[in-house]
């Protein structure tokens, strides 16, 4: 008998198609939206027209009328039972509903709870609420001007609209590499206001049933035992009392990890009225309240040397957290991991200061799609690096030659103060620039010119850190960052396995069984792998950031390690050997000298229900939660071409490589799967996917009309390639994947129409690269921000 | 996305619909395609008392080229059915580039270029395309059928000369006298999106002489504009490079954008301009090659 | 379906018309009594518990809601539900025979053309409806005719090459079907 093939029985390195398509392609999803409970009501928000403005009078008697309608909560009410505020996962507090004032717009103001959402929905248009408008504040700068009206004036000791000032780095060792610089290149950008926007909107059937009093609630959660904790606390039920259960989940993106009034308005109703209660919230509450991402302004620096060498950086940013710090973000980085800006280059000093600040916007952000401002850290730092190459008259791809770190300088101390492990950096360039024939393609951009086309290539090249995080440094509220997995396999060798993930599209079902197969040699389809329930799943604290294959997928590994440790011990027993005597090949235990004597995993397992060694505790089950040791450093080099017209400043998308080292692929059909996603998003924040406002404070995005996602159409063909550099640290090797290209693409589509219009004077247009903006800049030669508006005059 | 409380009749005759219109008093409205007017509802941007729904109704969803050359589309023709015709694509080049330019494929099975029209929405294209090319439409109520040229038929925005007991039921565009050329351009960010700006031209030539010419455009004032001053100064003579400007100049000119999100009043102009150059470019240089 | 029991609702707010219709989802006359305003999109998910149909947003941008009319594709959530009285729906539920997927269901599992599965329905049938129209598309015409439907997660190349891995199935040509086993 001899090993089973890996590949055959969907181990890692399989392509194995998806356990859970099974359903979605017959329609047998199970969505929050597609639950349907005994008695199950429905609940609709009222939300504020007005950006910033005192709540003068509610008048909800009308609602109440409606025949059909079962409750109608406000402000009120709700401080009445001291739920009208709730923390967030920022050590800040956000309103559940409004009170004394609305600081956004589309601010839940009331709720109905009704027969259905059709009648909830009259009943909000009854309910009267009148306004008195104030001031409303869009832009961090009208935030910070003196005189600025507090918005957070809820907060005893606010007296301004600052809500932190953080700083890392080494300021006086990088003023010294500035002032020994030959060029300082300085940019300032605005990465604007995006949304995750997942094609399912959040929602949550609460059901609280008085007879046992417990609550379950169904609900859209990347991270359902964050909101277990979360919900122990608002609502001081008992943990144990609470069972959170994300089913299958429409994408997430990060927008479904925050705690939304809507979940806790809807868990009150429901104790209230003792019958469930659904909250479905539609795609403009979704798009005009929900967690956004982004919105963080940068002015930055490199010091340069005339060689290239880059001497230090400089950074400082301001973030727009709307109405309420609520970013889901590790407790002890204020701007979450922006620090890990510049980590693939090889810089002595750095010095990043950050400022965050109210508005009159939706609260957030979130990490969307990306490992906490990761995303924002990599476009700064690849539109910087474009400068700075363009400041020194260097070559786009040779000036980040100069400067990346080298294959052999590994561990590696980043700029700010992060380790790297692994990186071949330089040949990820080299095969981005083969695959696009980057000599080839600038002489047809020269010849182009002379006909007055306007061709131009960009490139990105970034590692950046997945798989949050080690316990020392990170947590949220306070609750470490580990991250588990639970086995059981049963007596015919068939197996359940358990994570504190969830998967919203990632393919976990799948991987995780190919992950055991590896380790046990058990086949993939012998395993069911079920996340969500917090009830069953060991606890973890979610999917998002890109952390599950790093972290939970290593607990994947590690509990199967430990199973396999008992399986050894049974294999002595049958085999009738000692332990030492015992060798492992897939799925198979043999005696090392005579290795045609073996028994099967599926035997062991057998084995450890009927014929246990003595003093052996019976049963093959085992649970393992991991602490990462470090974050892992996925890298990547993306190029992308493009032609602009002139004329309207309309750009197409010529060409897109896109070269990614994540390490060892599971799976690597869903890792290209999770490549093309993510350069979908970042060519739609590239080209027109952004929230902004006018002077007013009014929502310009909150539709699908306003809010543009790329269609099959405008979206361009990707061309994948792969470098593997497996993490060291990681116990199958493997780093994270899925937001790698929605991190360091926007840069590369964004530099690619910046290097068209070179020699038009324009250093920085933002994004997005809407054909107005586009055109205006080639007009004037001017920059182009994005920033909101600011009302002039009184 | 819950729309409010509403009647719904599906009438089977013409007569009958009408009647429910005029009882209706202006608070009833068509229900054909349903792709703005649904879209309405959920918002709860419109609540009529009454839908009369006009699917049922017999002989309404022709696309016909008549004897005369003139070619009629019937209330229930959908944009899709214009995408695909053929005919449409020898016989009226300009309003074939358009089909496929309206909303999304999904869209365009059901809504139609009447209802289109009818709804007068400013960023509506077809509008643009029924000016361009001086064509009307034909409305049928309690006094019986009458004929409103396009240039008659919308009064601001969302806003038409249709009386509250019409349904408008066929528009028609007059048969060309000379060989019939144009197209449509149409600034979108993406599909589905609503035009930053839009412009159709349509010209017929004798010879080498333009006798007719229309330009409207979409999405730069409060309606469709008729850049009518621009089309005139077409006719009479071949097109030529300098005639070409002049015509996009007096395009832009006749432009009265506002500056949104989509860009400024003055991007939206330049692009007017820039479209009117493009198409009539296109044009002269088709016709240079089949002579 | 059971003549034992008819649940019976509640007597219906004064005023408030109901229309009955009869409507053929995926091959079953079905009958309602309904409001005009009810949308199609709700009627196939609350009234008949055919779930699979989706609702992604509220200005008819997003296709999750697509379904089959007549043959035709549309977007379930634009047209009231007394609309479809007399005509035949067909739903993502209604693309299987009871022992056989179809090609393009086929085709998305083999070409890993969806990942979080809610925009999955809506693309299915308007590639359904594309392939019985134009049995031989390009990859132009195939995004061309699903530039209706909205998708967050794949980036559309995969969905792209499931739909035509399901038109050269239809065509009764060899596809591959390695279900990622074949080492």
């Amino acid at each position: 008998m001899t090993a089973v093939d890996e590949i055959k029985i969907g181990g890692m390195g399989a392509n194995r198609r998806r356990v859970e398509d099974d359903r979605f392609i017959r329609g047998r999803g199970n969505y929050v939206d597609d639950i349907v409970l005994p008695g199950m009501l429905h609940m609709e928000i009222l939300r504020s027209p007005l950006a910033h403005a005192r709540i003068t009078s509610i008048d909800a008697s009308k609602a109440w009328e409606i025949p059909g309608v079962r409750l109608v909560l406000t402000g009120e009410m709700m401080a009445s039972r001291n739920l009208a505020w709730m923390p967030t996962l920022s050590y800040d507090t956000q309103a559940v509903l409004a009170t004394d004032k609305v600081r956004f717009q589309g601010q839940e103001v009331a709720a109905v709870v009704a027969d259905d959402p059709y009648i909830a929905k009259d009943a909000c248009e009854a309910i009267v609420v009148e306004y008195e408008p104030l001031p409303p504040i869009v832009n961090p700068t009208q935030a910070l001007a003196e005189g600025a009206p507090v918005i957070r004036d809820d907060k005893e000791n606010q007296h301004d609209n600052v809500t932190f000032d953080w700083e890392v780095g080494d300021r006086d060792g990088t003023d010294r590499a500035f002032a020994e610089a030959d060029v300082v290149s300085k940019i300032s950008m605005h990465y604007p206001r995006s949304h995750p926007s997942p094609i399912e909107c959040c929602g949550s059937i609460a059901d609280f049933d008085r007879s046992t009093s417990k609550l379950t609630v169904y609900m859209t959660s990347q991270a359902p035992h964050i909101i277990r904790a979360a919900v122990a606390l608002v609502a001081e039920l008992p943990e144990h009392m609470i069972r959170i259960v994300s089913p299958d989940l429409g994408g997430g993106f990060g927008n479904k990890v925050p705690v939304y009034p809507g979940y806790v308005i809807s868990i009150l109703a429901s104790i209230l009225l003792e019958q469930p209660v659904k909250w479905i919230e539609d795609k403009t509450g979704n798009l005009i309240s929900t967690g956004f991402g982004r919105d963080v302004y940068l002015e930055g620096e490199l010091a340069l040397r005339q060689d290239g060498r880059i001497l230090g950086v400089r950074m400082h940013t301001v973030s727009d957290h709307g109405a309420f710090f609520s970013d889901a973000q590790p407790s002890k980085f204020k701007i979450g991991l922006m620090h890990s800006a510049f980590a693939c280059y090889d810089i002595p000093a750095a010095h990043l200061t950050a400022r965050g600040v109210y508005t009159n916007k939706a609260p957030g952000g979130v990490a969307y799609r990306c490992s906490f401002r990761v995303t924002e850290a990599m476009y700064f730092q690849e539109r910087m690096v474009q400068a700075a190459a363009d400041d020194l008259g260097m070559d786009q791809a040779e000036f980040r030659r100069v400067n990346l770190v080298r294959d052999d300088d590994f561990p590696h101390r980043t700029p700010f103060g992060f380790l790297t492990d692994s990186g071949q950096y330089g040949k990820c360039l080299d095969i981005g620039l083969a695959a696009i024939d980057y000599e080839g393609f600038l002489k047809a951009k020269e010849e182009a010119k002379a006909k007055g086309r306007l061709l131009g290539i960009g490139i990105s090249t970034m590692t950046e850190p997945l798989g949050a995080g080690n316990s020392r440094e990170y947590d949220i509220l306070g609750i470490k960052m580990f991250d588990s997995a639970e086995l059981r396999v049963h007596m015919t060798g068939k197996a359940i396995l358990r994570t504190g993930a969830k998967t919203q599209g990632q393919g976990h079902e799948t991987t995780w069984a190919q992950i055991v197969a590896h380790e046990l040699g058990i086949p993939a389809e012998d395993i069911t792998v079920e996340e969500g329930d917090t009830d069953t799943a060991p606890f973890g604290m979610g999917t998002y950031a890109s952390r599950s294959t790093p972290v939970a997928g290593a607990a994947v590994a590690m509990v199967s390690r430990k199973i396999k440790a008992k399986a050894r011990k049974l294999a002595a027993h049958l085999l009738e050997v000692s332990e030492e005597d015992v060798e492992w090949e897939l799925g198979r235990f043999y005696v090392r000298s005579a290795p045609d004597q073996g028994v099967t995993i599926q035997e062991c397992a057998m084995a450890a229900y009927s014929n246990m060694p003595d003093g052996m505790e019976p049963g093959l089950e085992n649970n393992a939660y991991y602490d990462p040791p470090n974050l892992t450093w996925p890298f990547a080099c993306y190029i992308v071409t493009v032609e602009v017209d002139p004329g309207t400043g309309v750009w197409d998308v010529l060409d897109v490589v896109a070269v990614d080292d994540c390490g060892v692929r599971i799976n690597p059909m869903i890792v290209e799967g999770q490549i093309m996603g993510g350069l979908t998003e970042a060519y739609a924040m590239a080209s027109m996917q952004f929230i902004t406002f006018d002077a007013e404070g009014n929502c310009i995005g909150s539709n699908y009309m306003d809010y543009l996602l790329p269609t099959a159409w405008e979206t361009p063909g990707f061309q994948l390639h792969e470098v593997v550099t497996p993490c060291p640290h990681h116990p199958i090797g493997a780093k994270g994947i899925g937001e790698c290209a929605t991190v360091g693409g926007p840069a590369a589509f964004v530099n690619a129409v910046m290097d068209a219009l070179k020699g038009t004077g324009v250093r920085n247009i933002d994004m997005p690269l809407l054909p107005d903006r586009v055109y205006g800049a080639i007009q004037t030669g001017q920059d182009v921000s994005g920033a909101p508006p600011v009302k002039t005059g009184s | 996305m819950y729309p409010s409380r509403f009647g719904y009749e599906a009438p089977t005759d013409i007569d009958t619909a009408i009647g429910l219109l005029a009882e209706g008093q202006g608070e009833a409205k068509v229900l054909a395609g349903g792709q703005s007017l649904v879209p309405m509802l959920k918002l709860r941007f419109a609540s009529p008392d009454l839908l009369v729904d006009i699917n049922g109704l017999p002989g309404l969803d022709h696309l016909r080229v008549e004897d005369d050359g003139s070619i009629r589309i019937g209330a229930l023709c959908r944009h899709a059915d214009l995408e695909r015709s053929e005919v449409l694509v020898a016989k009226q080049p300009t309003m074939a580039a358009v089909a496929p330019l309206v909303a999304d494929p999904l869209v365009r099975t059901r809504g139609t270029l009447v209802g289109s029209l009818c709804h007068a929405d400013p960023q509506g294209d077809w509008a643009s395309v029924v000016t361009a090319l001086d064509g009307h439409v034909v409305a049928q109520g309690v006094d019986g059928r009458r004929t409103i040229s396009i240039k008659d038929f919308v009064s601001g925005p969302f806003q038409t000369t249709l009386r509250p007991d019409e349904i408008a039921v066929e528009a028609v565009i007059p048969a060309p006298v000379g060989a019939p050329a144009g197209g449509y351009l149409k600034l979108e960010r993406r599909v589905g999106d609503f035009a930053t700006a839009g412009v159709a031209v349509a010209v017929e030539t004798t010879g080498a002489n333009v006798t007719k010419a229309g330009i409207a455009l979409t999405g730069v004032g409060g309606s469709t504009i008729d850049a009518s001053a621009a089309a005139e100064s077409l006719t009479g003579g071949p097109l030529t490079a300098a005639g070409i400007e002049r015509a996009a100049d007096l395009a832009a000119e006749a432009a009265r954008p506002f500056s949104d999100h989509r860009g400024s009043a003055e991007y939206k102009r330049h692009i007017v301009h820039t479209f009117v150059v493009r198409l009539l470019r296109r044009i002269a240089e088709a016709e240079e090659k089949a002579a | 379906m059971t003549s034992l029991f008819t649940e019976i609702s509640p007597e219906p707010e004064h005023g408030v018309a109901t229309r009955r219709v009869t409507i053929t989802v995926n091959g079953e006359r079905k009958a309602a009594e309904i409001e005009p305003r009810l949308l199609l999109a709700h009627l196939l998910r609350q009234g008949l518990g055919l779930t699979g149909t989706h609702t992604g947003c509220d200005t008819t941008n997003c296709g999750a809601c697509t379904v089959l009319f007549d043959g035709v594709p549309l977007k379930s959530c634009t047209m009231l539900a007394v609309q479809a009285d007399g005509h035949e729906v067909t739903t993502i539920e209604g693309l299987a025979t009871a022992s056989e997927l179809s090609p393009v269901q086929e085709g998305f599992k083999q070409e890993h053309g969806l990942q979080c599965g809610f925009c999955t329905p809506g693309m299915m049938m308007t590639a359904t409806a594309l392939l019985a129209e134009n049995p031989d598309p390009t990859e132009d015409e195939v995004r061309w005719a699903l530039s209706g439907n909205l998708c967050r997660c794949t980036g559309y190349q995969n969905i792209v090459k499931a739909v035509l891995w399901a038109a050269a199935k239809q065509r009764g040509e060899a596809v591959e079907t390695d279900d990622g086993s074949v080492p």
